[in-house]
């Protein structure tokens, strides 16, 4: 049996679910309303993930970009940087390889894998699944890495404080406007590989324009992580970040 | 993928608490701002429903328009597209209604 789609209003299957509700679906079947989330299961871990990181004023950033923009290369510098100031851990997600965890573990800051397999994105479980075997202090910052994807991770909750999106000049200065999704579910932009913007025709105007346009709250770092040009406004911007549950001063 | 198996998962959650043997039919609420491809739900329900209590059940995605309010001029619009510019004075269109991704009803057989 195949599966059909109905447009809601004109159109007779809609209406006829409408008309039938609670009654006999024919046949001696049963219709049963539901009227619930989708992603109701993993809405609510996420909301849990968010109550333990308020808890133990942790701030956990949910690190995403295409494949490739420098999320982790990003992350080893900032650690390299920040290390030893500031308590730190990662959480890596890939489809699969520890690659990008033995990357970090190099580091000395404490790190979990997550290999989603077949799945494109990390998800509240496996977040709440790895917290378990980390042990993080007050006041940690605890970055995520996602799985390279502008697309699914918008629409899946960590419990994150925020969602830093990672671009790229080889990426184009339009990102924003073909993922807008994503750019407005982020409240911070890193614009990485700034070293590479003399041998490409990339107009950072322009990005930046496209970026104030789908989102004009977003606060953009624009930087490399390999020469380390514009990173002292990000690790400043790290560092003192207000963990979610902080007293106010 | 991750959402055709959370509908399954739900589906068949229900199903087991009414006591029922076999899911028929899944209804879906999708709004048209929801970034979720009715052709590509589909097509991954057929996979995740497999050897499950949904297995050959029929999938209904009832499509939902999505309305935006521009940032310049906060008018009220209809929206189809995640990025659309207000047809009054061209300011960037932002979605309010249209997001929803439910599970409306099922029907089943005991």
């Amino acid at each position: 049996m195949g599966s059909g789609v109905a447009k809601t209003g004109q159109d007779h299957a809609g209406d006829h679910a409408a008309d039938h509700a609670g009654d006999q679906a024919g046949e001696g079947g049963r219709r049963l309303a539901v009227e619930q989330e989708v992603l109701a299961k993993n809405i609510a871990q996420a909301e849990h993930n968010r109550e333990h990181f308020a808890r133990h004023r942790i701030l956990a950033l949910n690190l995403v970009s295409s494949p490739g923009a420098g999320k982790t290369t990003l992350l080893e510098r900032t650690i390299l940087e920040l290390n030893g100031r500031l308590p730190l851990a990662v959480i890596e997600g890939d489809q699969q390889t520890l690659l990008d965890a033995q990357r970090i573990e190099r580091t000395g800051v404490p790190v979990v894998q997550v290999n989603t397999g077949a799945g494109c994105h990390l998800d509240a479980e496996m977040i709440h699944r790895a917290l378990h075997r980390l042990e993080l202090s007050a006041g940690s910052r605890l970055l995520i890495e996602n799985v390279g994807n502008l697309v699914c991770p918008a629409m899946f909750d960590l419990g994150e404080a925020a969602k830093v999106v990672i671009i790229s000049p080889t990426e184009g200065e339009d990102k924003p406007l073909k993922y807008p999704a994503m750019f407005t579910a982020a409240s911070i932009c890193v614009i990485n590989k700034i070293d590479l913007l003399p041998y490409l025709d990339f107009d950072l105007a322009l990005c930046r324009q496209y970026l104030q346009q789908v989102n004009p709250d977003l606060q953009i770092f624009t930087l490399s992580a390999k020469s380390g040009e514009g990173l002292a406004d990000w690790l400043e911007w790290l560092a003192t970040a207000q963990p979610p549950g902080a007293a106010a001063v | 993928m991750s959402i055709a198996i959370s509908i399954v998962e739900l589906a068949c959650q229900q199903a087991g608490t009414a006591g029922a043997g076999r899911i028929t039919r899944v209804e879906v609420e999708v709004g048209a701002l929801a970034g979720v491809l009715a052709d590509s739900l589909r097509f991954c329900y057929e996979a995740a429903s497999r050897d499950t209590m949904a297995a050959d059940s029929e999938l209904v995605i009832i499509e939902l328009p999505g309305d935006g309010e521009c940032a310049s001029c906060h008018g009220r619009r209809d929206m189809t597209e995640a990025l659309a510019l207000c047809p009054d004075c061209g300011g960037i269109m932002r979605p309010r209604g249209g997001r929803e991704l439910r599970l409306r009803a099922i029907e089943v057989d005991d």
